[in-house]
Formats: C-alpha cells, structure tokens, sequence
C-alpha cells in the first residue's frame, strides 16, 4: 500500500505541475461560468454543460491520459527495476493519473456546479449527477487511454488509437444506432437498443443525468426507453452502476496487459 | 550468485535468447559482449523481470526468484542511453528511489566522485547524454546492491568519469558483488573484466574466463580474439562476411 502511495504521489506531483491540466480545469471552469452567465440556472445550461462534459472529458482524458503513459516509460521502467511489484506500480500509475485528471474536472466544473447549485430554482440532482457522471467518465476513459498506451510502443499510433476511440465512442456510436433504428424500424427494438446503449459509457452517462431532468422531450429514444423501463428512481441508480462496471474493466484489461508485458 | 538456465524469448517470430545459461558469481565481473541487436539489453532485462522470458528460470542463491519483485532489492541496475523519468530533478531521482527502499544501505560515493550534487536542481531532461550516465551508474550503485547489471556504462562518459566508475566497479569485486557489464569497448573490458560471455544470434559462443578465451583463439589481446570468434562465426555461415558487426 505504501509503494501504491509512493507511485501515486510522484506521479501526481508530475501531473499537478502539468499546464495542460492546470488549462483544462481553468477552461472549464470558465465554459462553466460562461454558461451560467447567459444562461441563468435553468435545465438549459445543464443541457449545454453535460454536451460540453460528454464531448471534452473523454478526448482530453484519452488523449492527455495515452501521452502521459507514453512520456511515463522511462519512469515505469525505473520504478519496475526497483524492489515494487507490477500490480503495484500499475495501481500507482493509474490512480496518478485518474486522480489528478478527475480532480481538474471536479475543480473546473464541479464546483462552479455546486456555486450555482445554490440558486433556488436549480435542478440540483441534475448538478449532481452531472459532477458524477463526468468524474466516473474521467475514469473510465484514462483507463481506456492506458489500455492503448500498454498496447503501443509508437506514441504516433497510440495517439491515433486515442483519437479514433474518442470519435467513435462519442460520435459514431450514435449515428450507427440511429441508422440501425431507421433501418429496421419494423422490429421491436426497444430490449437490443437499451444493451446497445450501456455498452456505451457517453450514452450512459449522458442518460444519467438526463433522467433527474424533467426534459422528456430531450430523453432522446433510448433515454425514454430507459426511463419508462427502469423508472426515475431506479434509473439513476442503474446508469450510475453501469458506468462505475466502465470504470472497471478497461482497468483490469489494462491491468493484465500490464502485468504481462515486456518493457 | 544469480544464474539464469535456458533462457528464451522470441518477440514474435524473431528469436532473441534461444535457450541461454549464465551464471554470475560473487566476486567477479562479466562481460557481456556481441554484435549489436544480440540480445544483451534483452538477457538484463530479463535479470531485473522488466522483459519476460518465453521459457527458463532466473534463479537466485539456487532459488528461483519470486514474482513480486522483492528480489530486486539485491540488485542495482545501470539502463543503457540512460531511461531515467526527465521531468524529475537529479535530487528528487534519488530521494525517490531512498524513499521506494526506507532503511536500505546507501553508498554515495559514486554521486559525490561525480560531483552529481552539483547539478542536484538539475532536471533529468536538460542533462546532458554524459551527465545521465553517471546519474543513471550512481542509482545502480545507490543501494550497494548484491548484483550489478550495467548496460553499456562508459558509452558517453569522459575518461576521468569512467576511471572512476572502474574504480568503483574493482571496489565492488572486493566488496564480493556479482557485477555484468555490456559494452562494445573491448579495451576497457580487458581491463576490469575476469569473465566474458560472448553472446550471438540468440546464443552464447563462449562463456568463461578471459584467459580461456585468449587460449582458445590463441591470441594475447581481447579485441583480436573476440575478433576471431566472429571470423569463425562467419566461417560457419558461409563465410560471407556480415557488414556492420562489432564486437
């Protein structure tokens, strides 16, 4: 546990000093604000945040996170040749990178989010949820990004297999279910595209906080499917546990590649 | 005191160790000597666990090493083109590798013979090639390791500097300390080495003490010796000569 300390701790003063993450909350922090600025605190800023959260947080988490494991190897090859067991060093790494990354978005949006969850007509489930949902999002995508970190030498390919991720992940998923939904609109599809839509985590959580919405209209088809099937207490519940299950097994695939592989 | 038995590893198809044994023995320094892309940096590697073997045992004291790593604590290890984390200072290197091993014994001579202090708010990353080596030889040494694995540790280094690391390497053969060391300057290793194992295309030509070598070949010098084992090397492929190989 203290070697997971140690790693955790060199790793993270090595990412606090970061300016790209020091740029990443203050840029949040200031959409954020913006946001609420011209927006007033209604369900429509929440809106415009949470597609602000789902398309940055999983490119920057991706992509900050493939070239930091990359700029790391000569750290992970010190660390390994010194009396520290793989499983450990690997715990330390992820959670030195995972920390820091989600304590920028907490910072950057999540307290603004709390600020301005004061107001008397805020939907602060929502708020709340949206802080979850994008720090369980941070998660699960620097997991991913060491996946394809320990998966790549080349830092040019990594960043690529980074990049492709993100745009299908965020925004080719969603055109394919809709082709398919045009496609065969005949069928009962309502079962096939629920598991379509938790095999996504951006589709997880944008639902997630779409149900503390009371925007039906905004549900989307899976989203209302969602509702209607799970109700908007158990919904919540659901989604949260869905995405926590993303958050977990990029981390052991990447965790197995790690204790498997050369360096 | 370490001793790896049948040692393979393939990356893909590509065989790099095909079935190598070598022993390292309190007391006395190994050359680990052979054409570039040999599998030198590999056969350290896997000493340290940093690359694993297809098939072989690592074996320390006769036992086989287990596969958390606290082996490790016995040996120091020197990476060739020193890997070394660049956003670190030289200082916060060694009071991370202190604080990864609380209570270990230290041995700082190597950081203040090469006047390493002097560049203790120095980042890894501006140092220069030479200046790395020596942080990268000082962390081998820090602990007065059982076993040392150096990789090409004078490539770089001025000639006072490696005077001095070859000083600290006969005081570690004093000290009993199973020290490997590869390197292409052949001279050099004349002068500390007692061992030589020539390693090629994945196994080892010769294994033994230098003077068995330099009886074998008939020769008086280690470069013209070593020389001969590759000419023979070459004989036995076809005798067409292979451009680009060292020794």
């Amino acid at each position: 546990m203290s070697t997971i300390g140690l790693v955790l701790r060199a790793s993270a003063r090595d990412l606090a000093r970061n300016r790209w993450l020091i740029a990443y909350a203050a840029g949040f922090w200031a959409v954020t604000e913006a946001l609420f600025y011209f927006g007033g605190s209604g369900p429509q800023v929440i809106l415009s945040l949470l597609n602000a959260v789902l398309f940055v947080v999983p490119l920057v988490a991706l992509v900050f996170g493939t070239a930091h494991v990359h700029a790391s190897r000569e750290f992970i090859e010190m660390l390994l040749s010194q009396p520290l067991s793989r499983r450990s060093v690997f715990a330390g790494l992820y959670l030195g990178l995972a920390l820091p990354l989600t304590a920028a978005f907490l910072l950057g949006a999540g307290v603004p989010l709390l600020l301005h969850g004061a107001a008397a007509d805020a939907p602060r489930l929502a708020l709340v949820l949206l802080a979850t949902g994008g720090a369980l999002l941070t998660l699960t995508f620097a997991a991913l990004a060491m996946v394809i970190a320990l998966a790549t030498d080349d830092r040019l390919r990594g960043m690529m297999l980074a990049l492709g991720a993100w745009f299908v992940l965020t925004l080719a998923y969603d055109g394919a279910v809709l082709v398919l939904v045009s496609a065969m609109g005949d069928w009962p599809l309502e079962r096939p595209l629920l598991a379509l839509m938790l095999l996504n985590p951006v589709d997880v959580a944008r639902v997630l906080v779409l149900t503390a919405l009371d925007a039906s209209a905004l549900l989307g088809y899976t989203g209302a499917l969602f509702r209607r099937v799970f109700g908007s207490a158990l919904g919540p519940a659901v989604a949260v546990a869905a995405l926590s299950a993303w958050a977990a097994i990029p981390v052991l695939v990447a965790r197995r590649r790690f204790l498997r592989r050369d360096f | 005191m370490i001793a790896l038995e049948g040692i393979r590893k393939a990356y893909g198809r590509r065989s790099v160790l095909d079935g190598v044994s070598l022993a390292l023995e309190p007391g006395r320094i190994t050359a680990l000597v052979g054409p570039n892309g040999t599998g030198k940096t590999t056969l350290i590697k896997v000493i340290l666990g940093l690359t694993r073997p297809d098939a072989g045992r690592l074996l320390l004291d006769g036992e086989p090493v287990d596969d958390d790593g606290a082996y490790r604590a016995r040996i120091g290890y020197a990476p060739q083109a020193p890997r070394l984390p660049e956003n670190l200072a030289v200082g916060e290197v060694f009071a991370m590798l202190r604080a990864l091993r609380p209570g270990a014994a230290l041995d700082e001579r190597l950081i203040e013979d090469f006047g390493l202090r002097g560049e203790w708010q120095t980042r890894v990353g501006t140092l220069s090639g030479g200046w790395r080596q020596k942080l990268s030889s000082a962390c081998a040494f820090l602990f007065a390791p059982d076993v040392l694995l150096l990789d090409e540790p004078t490539a770089g280094l001025d000639p006072v500097s490696s005077g001095l690391l070859k000083a600290q390497l006969r005081a570690a053969r004093e000290a009993g300390r199973a020290v490997l060391i590869s390197s292409h300057i052949l001279s050099e290793l004349e002068e500390i080495a007692d061992d030589i194992a020539f390693l090629s295309d994945g196994q080892f030509r010769f294994s033994g003490p230098i003077s068995g070598l330099l009886e074998e070949t008939g020769m008086r010098r280690l470069e013209p010796a070593v020389a001969a084992l590759l000419r023979g090397l070459r004989v036995e492929q076809g005798g067409a000569p292979r451009s680009r190989v060292r020794a």
